[in-house]
């Protein structure tokens, strides 16, 4: 049930696009078509999940007990995520090359994607009330909340990329044209999601 | 290559570790004003009144006493976890004869300019001295005698039920600290 | 290109956010008021100054293969350095911008002009070049906060210029940071056009 609620609440309720400002970068960049912003959504899910565990891990068993982690948590977490997204590029052209051509022009983008490093700073530093009583997430906590973070994520690409598909056949004002028309766009979409504030 | 790395970190880690060590008392001095200040917000002591802390159930209690060890009131940490967008801290400041002294609010994420309102002195100076054996600590819709924020009701229940939850607390546990020095074993 | 060229590219031919697009996330987040946005513009900037100084300075002793790693933690370092002095000196602007400081590290501009100028050219028109952007940044921030604040709370800068009943709640809300910039940005793109 809690889980239930930590995914909910941040796939609609605190989208990471729309309610938290993280990842607009990668959102206005890869929301030309429906079947990039597809792909990019997936290499999201993957990295986030994946970096979020390894910096809770690092955080929680190197950083705290050596008492580094009021001042190099930053600089560890942004290596580690480079690190990691080196790593899962190298393996999975290894592994699966197919799933490799599918992410793999995405992959290097996702370093400077700030919804990665956000989500990973946000869980070690913030306290949360999922369940009655305000406490720092547990490492279950976190990854539940991360991969919550990146389905809304894919979940707002892949909409946007939708509308994004059928502004391209209209012809809007020329100074309007490419990014004001679909940020405004992306406003519009904010004011549809605000809709559900209030449901978990 | 991988040296040349491991020098620029070594280089600053060692620079932050200077820069953390030189803003830490800062830091630290600054969250022990806020927290000093924020009690002093609501009971209206000054920096020479002597406090105490105490923890009841899950509310946190800072206890004022004058010169003569009495009991001025208690800022009490309060919460409710039924705001429109999750959790609402109070520190509601209570005189020692139970009269709410002032609130202020510790943390919201209301929406702005709706629940957020309740951050307005027009919306939380209403509990100011009022004393909760003779005013219903609940909003006029639901028959007490709190005014609702407009069009923002459950942000204002939420509100008013966590500073009946110290109210009410604190009527129970009192009198245990009417006088200091006693309670702390 | 002349150093003054470095410097006032930034502000409005290049401005990173209303022309090239880059780092659009603490823009629309912090921007909800004039102080807000001015207050990151400025944080940004001068990371974006040491970093390029740095960077500029360090250019012939980091090995071309892990530069990027390099560039990274040099602008960690910056970050964190802000992050501290902001929570000693201005806690509560340190609070307002909450988790949108440290993730200066991973705003694509600072990481592209380590890249793309600092890594490339000596160290003076390095600072120019991050002093011009971070600038340009910062004036488009504060205006996107005037703009806001001004609808949203009928303020500019706490200075009530509306009266409250004219306030219009949304500019303040998620939905018009990105109708806001959408619109500004437009106004760029028209004018850019007509004076070709």
């Amino acid at each position: 049930m809690k889980y239930l609620i930590i995914i909910l609440s941040t796939i609609l309720v605190n989208n990471v696009i729309f309610s938290q400002f993280l990842g607009i970068c990668p959102f206005l960049g890869t929301s030309k078509k429906t079947s990039t912003a597809l792909g990019m959504g997936a290499a999201v899910i993957f990295v986030l999940t994946l970096a979020t565990l390894v910096t809770w891990l690092v955080n929680q068993y190197l950083l705290i007990p050596l008492g580094l982690d009021k001042f190099m948590q930053t600089i560890a977490f942004i290596l580690i995520i480079a690190a990691l997204v080196q790593m899962v590029e190298i393996i999975l052209k290894k592994i699966s090359p197919s799933l490799y051509t599918a992410l793999g022009v995405f992959l290097p983008l996702i370093t400077t994607n700030c919804a990665v490093l956000g989500v990973s700073l946000t869980v070690v530093t913030k306290e949360f009330n999922y369940g009655g009583v305000a406490h720092m997430l547990s490492l279950g906590e976190s990854v539940v909340y991360a991969v919550g973070i990146a389905l809304g994520f894919a979940l707002a690409l892949v909409i946007f990329a939708g509308i994004r598909e059928h502004i391209d056949l209209m012809e809007p004002p020329k100074g309007m044209k490419g990014t004001p028309i679909a940020l405004i766009t992306a406003g519009i979409l904010a004011l549809a999601f605000m809709g559900f504030t209030g449901i978990v | 290559m991988l040296v040349a790395l491991f020098v620029i970190t070594a280089i600053s880690g060692g620079l932050l570790g200077l820069v953390y060590g030189m803003t830490k008392d800062t830091i630290a001095e600054v969250d022990a004003k806020k927290n000093a200040q924020a009690i002093a917000d609501v009971l209206g002591t000054d920096e020479n009144t002597r406090l105490d802390t105490a923890t009841v159930g899950d509310l946190f209690y800072n206890l004022a006493y004058d010169a003569n060890d009495n009991l001025i009131g208690a800022a009490i940490k309060t919460y409710s976890n039924s705001g429109f967008n999750g959790r609402i801290e109070l520190m509601v400041g209570i005189l020692a004869d139970g009269t709410i002294n002032a609130i202020s609010v510790l943390s919201q994420s209301e929406t702005p300019g709706l629940g957020a309102n309740m951050v307005q002195p027009k919306f939380k100076d209403q509990f100011n001295g009022k004393n909760p054996a003779s005013y219903n600590l609940s909003v006029k819709k639901d028959g007490g005698d709190v005014d609702a924020i407009t069009a923002a009701t459950i942000s204002s229940r939420a509100f008013t039920g966590a500073v009946k939850l110290a109210c009410d607390s604190f009527e129970a546990n009192k009198a245990k600290f009417m006088k200091g020095g006693q309670n702390n074993e | 290109m002349s150093n003054l060229k470095t410097f006032t590219k930034g502000l409005i031919k290049e401005n990173p956010i209303l022309v090239l697009l880059l780092g659009c996330c603490p823009t629309l987040a912090t921007t909800t008021s004039a102080i807000n946005g001015m207050s990151m513009g400025l944080a940004t900037t001068f990371v974006l100054i040491m970093s390029n100084l740095v960077i500029s300075l360090l250019k012939n002793f980091i090995p071309d293969k892990v530069r990027i790693p390099c560039f990274i933690v040099v602008i960690a370092s910056f970050v964190t350095i802000v992050q501290l002095v902001m929570q000693a000196y201005v806690p509560d602007i340190y609070e307002t911008l909450g988790l949108f400081i440290p993730l200066i590290v991973v705003n694509c501009i600072v990481l592209g002009r380590a890249e793309a100028f600092a890594s490339k050219n000596p160290v003076w028109p390095s600072i120019l070049d991050g002093a011009g952007m971070g600038l340009g940044f910062t004036l488009a921030l504060t205006v996107l906060g005037c703009i806001r604040e001004l609808l949203g709370s009928g303020s500019i800068f706490g200075l009530r210029l509306l009266p409250e009943t004219a306030n219009i709640l949304v500019f303040i809300l998620p939905p018009g940071a990105f109708i806001c910039l959408g619109f500004l940005i437009a106004i760029v793109n028209q004018f850019k056009k007509e004076s070709h």
